[in-house]
């Protein structure tokens, strides 16, 4: 056990736990944090994408003691249902989702790609969540939503 | 979903004759026998909820602020079935969808509807819902009318506030009217679970009169999918919660002839090894430890009592010469045989559907509080009921002591009918005495979900001298559904049998859609019943059965029309017979995709990539689809990209458009997954295919143009939406890479090794005999 400082969603915290537990397990269960959420374990769907430092990880796969002194972002530090957050309403207007178990994923990386790239093409969309996994099909509606939202944020 | 069950006669009966080709299925009479026999305890015995349907409180609640609360014991899985079926009541009760609250699977507080699956819920409980709103609407109105002293006839309602015909002064709310108490009134109530039906003899409103229903209402549960606030079962915390992982033996009866605790003795957190019967499992403080404790457990199974196959070839053999415990005959008219023996012309062909697996994005997960003779489950199964029953008699306690609360998992397809995580998590719960969440690994989901059967079919047509097929005939060979009914994986290890080889794998999409002069259409069901059962354990996978069967006769229809040049469209259309449905839906969908008349294939194009379109249609659970896919053929990779599909959807009242259309485009997309990609591998020794690397599934970079037709019709009442667009996509697949390249590709999945394999052969049409 060690004392581990994290700083997420602008908050620092302190807790004390295996160093080697990877991240998600420790934002999940001692930071009660429901938005990345545990698929494979292996890097391989996405379902636990968080933003750290501004690049879209797994963090199903960093041990926590490599997440300190990183500024770490979930699904919860973009928005609430009262104050979505400009990507979760494009995600609402085009009722991009199904069971919405993987949408964590979609929303952290396509957030991320919109912070590098604030009018991507289709295929860049494409590109940038495809190593995000959906098993229901909401494919089509993720690419319209995260299209609605570059729009949006221009006109913003 | 036939849920008869086989009688001990049937089965030997069947058993006589069996021909037991490989060794790896070891005895099969002896598991069937011991199966029949039922030793130990019954498993999972039908139970029907303790609420009274006949009470109108056990179907709806109005609070003073006139919030309508509607109990239902039908889940939610991620189709928006909740959200429709809300449309459904607020519509009938005339109150603004707002205020609708949908409390949904806990089997304290819910009559027992069953499972929700099999595309059904709409078309089943939706009525029940629909008729209990409106015995609710009529009630109310007769409260009212005591109040406002008019008779009810001179009564309207508007979003749950009644008032006089002519006199809008005059008005009471429904939550004035019901003043936080209960109705305490009796509603008919007849029949169980699908076919109970609620109130039938009370008025409903005219579908011309439709506001709510037939409107793109927003999904309840979005908003709150999207921002982390919503709870899945896996986001289920309760105090004193610890965490459990199973350890997985090599086949579900494997012995643990010995467990190394020293193994993991240096893993902090640890709080028991939990071993009953030939369950093992670790429990620890946290999730971590609980992982890295199963990883470590040194546990010697003994050798397992039954062997998996080799590979698909020889399941495909064992299919073909294992006589049948059951035919399930679909069809049978005129006399196919004499007509095929005296043909001038007969075709012939046989396809091949591998294992599949669900996939679920979310392993299982449940969380189990078992103290004192009583158990709380919270759990994402399709059927909370069912999992209340077989929970209790795991634990030897009555169903009425166990409360199964639903939260929503991952979108499921069928895995969750039969969810074996609440079983573990109970027997740890047990043996610690404190709440547990035990969540199955990604290697555990992949290798030990119950799998959608192999199938293996073969079709036989015969043409007269015109040109007409006038003799279809077709058979089905597959597997039951193993877990269906009876005892899921934990229950097994603590020695309950299994009580027989499972529910049947439906019957439908063999050619019943078309007519023919002479016509049969066969699922013959092969016992899968294991001594030891192995990974291969199968269940319900989304239109179970019909995928493969579909995939199968509108592959040979395009065979035929190839082969006698005709037009796919126009061939269909001749042995569809003029009924309405599916002419109109195939026509729609060969209109949205600009279909031009022509045979397949197309003329061979120069270059390297090959264009093609194919068509296909199916009925499941009597929605009827049409589908058109375009595809690109890379003629030197064989790699198939579909580019477009386009889709006629006919599923009666369609209660929520847009829902709809998210529910067809995620079937077309899992469709292509299914259809070019999926297959489980293993081999003698377990499943190989244990994670998303060995296991890949279509992504981003695949996904086609979809464009659907919606058909309406509102005068039928509501269809199911949830699978049966799933079924044309496969052979629409075949057929537009037939049409593009001439190779005719018989066997799931449609891989470029294939693809290149028939490229290779040159073959350019279809085989006859």
């Amino acid at each position: 056990m060690a004392q581990i400082s994290l700083n997420v969603n602008g908050k620092s915290r302190v807790l004390n736990t295996d160093p080697s537990t990877p991240l998600l397990y420790v934002l999940r269960d001692d930071l009660e944090l429901n938005g990345p959420r545990f698929g494979c374990g292996l890097s391989q769907c996405g379902a636990c994408t968080v933003i750290m430092d501004g690049k879209a990880v797994r963090s199903c796969s960093i041990a926590v003691s490599a997440a300190q002194a990183r500024n770490i972002t979930t699904l919860e530090g973009l928005g609430t249902v009262a104050h979505p957050h400009y990507l979760q309403t494009a995600f609402i207007e085009e009722q991009a989702a199904q069971c919405g178990y993987c949408m964590n994923g979609m929303i952290m990386t396509a957030k991320v790609l919109l912070d590098q790239n604030a009018n991507p093409s289709e295929p860049e969309i494409r590109r940038a969540l495809n190593a995000n996994l959906c098993r229901c099909g909401s494919h089509l509606r993720v690419i319209r939503a995260v299209q609605r939202a570059a729009r949006e944020k221009v006109s913003a | 979903m036939d849920t008869k069950s086989i009688s001990r006669r049937q089965l030997l009966k069947g058993t006589g004759a069996l021909v037991v080709s490989f060794s790896f299925w070891g005895p099969v009479s002896q598991a069937l026998a011991q199966g029949a026999a039922q030793s130990g305890r019954p498993t999972a015995p039908a139970h029907n909820g303790d609420l009274d349907a006949t009470q109108l409180d056990s179907w709806l609640a109005v609070a003073q602020d006139g919030k309508v609360t509607i109990f239902t014991s039908k889940v939610e899985l991620g189709t928006g079935v909740e959200t429709a079926l809300a449309q459904m009541v607020a519509e009938e009760l005339d109150v603004s969808f707002k205020r609708i609250y949908m409390d949904v699977g806990d089997t304290d507080r819910t009559v027992d509807q069953a499972v929700t699956a099999g595309s059904r819920t709409l078309e089943r409980a939706g009525p029940q819902l629909r008729q209990a709103a409106a015995a609710g609407r009529q009630q109310l109105l007769k409260l009212a009318s005591a109040r406002l002293g008019v008779p009810a006839d001179r009564l309207t309602v508007n979003d749950g506030v009644v008032s006089v015909i002519g006199s809008p002064a005059k008005k009471i709310s429904y939550g004035d009217l019901v003043n936080g108490k209960r109705f305490d009134v009796q509603v008919s109530a007849t029949g169980t679970g699908w076919d109970m039906k609620i109130a039938p003899e009370v008025p409903a409103k005219n579908y011309k009169d439709y506001k709510i229903v037939g409107t793109s209402v927003a999904r309840v549960d979005l908003p709150a999918k999207f921002t982390g606030e919503f709870t899945y079962t896996q986001d289920v915390r309760v105090p004193g919660m610890l965490h459990g992982r199973v350890v997985r033996p090599p086949t579900v009866n494997s012995k643990p002839a010995s467990v190394d605790e020293s193994s993991v003795r240096d893993i902090p957190g640890i709080v028991k090894i939990v071993q009953e019967g030939n369950f093992v499992g670790v429990v620890a403080e946290t999730e971590w430890a609980a992982i890295r404790a199963a990883r470590s457990l040194k546990v010697t199974w003994s050798a397992p009592g039954t062997k998996l196959p080799a590979n698909t070839g020889q399941v495909d053999d064992y299919l073909k010469n294992t006589k049948s415990f059951r035919d399930q005959v679909a069809v049978n008219k005129g006399n196919v045989e004499t007509t095929i023996s005296q043909a001038s012309k007969v075709y012939q062909a046989t396809y091949h559907w591998p294992f599949q697996i669900h996939g679920m994005i979310a392993p299982s997960c449940a969380v189990a509080d078992v103290r004192d003779g009583q158990a709380t489950i919270w759990a994402g199964s399709q059927g909370p009921f069912a999992t209340r029953g077989r929970v209790a008699n795991l634990l030897g306690i009555p169903p009425q002591n166990v409360r199964v609360l639903y939260r929503e998992s991952s979108g499921c397809y069928g895995r969750l009918s039969t969810d074996d995580v609440p079983e573990d998590a109970a027997v740890m719960s047990r043996a610690v005495g404190k709440p547990v969440r035990v969540q199955w690994m990604r290697e555990d989901e992949h290798a030990w979900e119950p799998k959608g059967p192999q199938q293996l079919i073969s079709v036989r047509a015969a043409v007269d001298t015109q040109g007409k097929v006038v003799a279809w005939d077709y058979l089905d060979r597959s597997f039951p559904w193993t877990t269906s009914g009876t005892a899921l994986l934990a229950s097994q290890q603590l020695g309950i049998k299994p009580t027989g080889p499972g529910a049947p794998n439906g019957t439908g999409g063999g050619g019943d859609i078309y007519t023919f002069d002479h016509q049969k259409v066969v699922a013959a069901l092969i016992p899968w019943v294991q001594p030891d059962p192995t990974p291969l354990r199968t269940s319900n996978l989304r239109a179970p059965g019909e995928l493969a069967r579909t995939f199968a006769t509108e592959s040979f229809i395009d065979e035929m029309a190839a082969d006698l040049a005709v037009d796919p469209v126009q061939f269909r259309l001749r042995y569809l017979n003029k009924d309405v449905r599916p002419t109109d839906a195939l026509r729609a969908a060969a209109k949205q995709a600009q279909w031009k008349e022509r045979p397949s294939p197309a003329p061979p194009a120069p270059g390297p990539k090959a264009t093609g379109r194919g068509v296909a249609i199916a009925n499941r659970a009597n929605t009827i689809t049409a589908a058109v896919a375009e595809v690109e053929v890379d003629k030197t990779t064989g790699k198939v990209l579909v580019k477009r599909v386009s889709f006629a959807h006919d599923c009666g009242l369609i209660v929520n458009p847009d829902g709809l259309k998210n529910q067809i485009e995620g079937n077309i997309i899992q469709g292509i997954s299914r259809t070019l990609m999926e297959q489980v591998q293993f081999d003698e020794s377990g499943i190989k295919s244990l994670d998303w690397a060995s296991h890949p599934i279509i992504t981003y970079q695949d996904i086609p143009q979809i464009d659907i037709v919606l058909i309406n019709r509102p005068e039928m009442g509501p269809l199911g939406g949830g699978e049966p667009s799933i079924s044309p996509v496969p052979g629409a697949i075949a057929n537009a890479i037939f049409d593009a390249t001439g190779v005719r590709l018989r066997e799931i999945p449609l891989t470029p090794k294939r693809v290149l394999a028939g490229l290779q052969a040159g073959t350019l049409s279809s085989k006859r005999l």
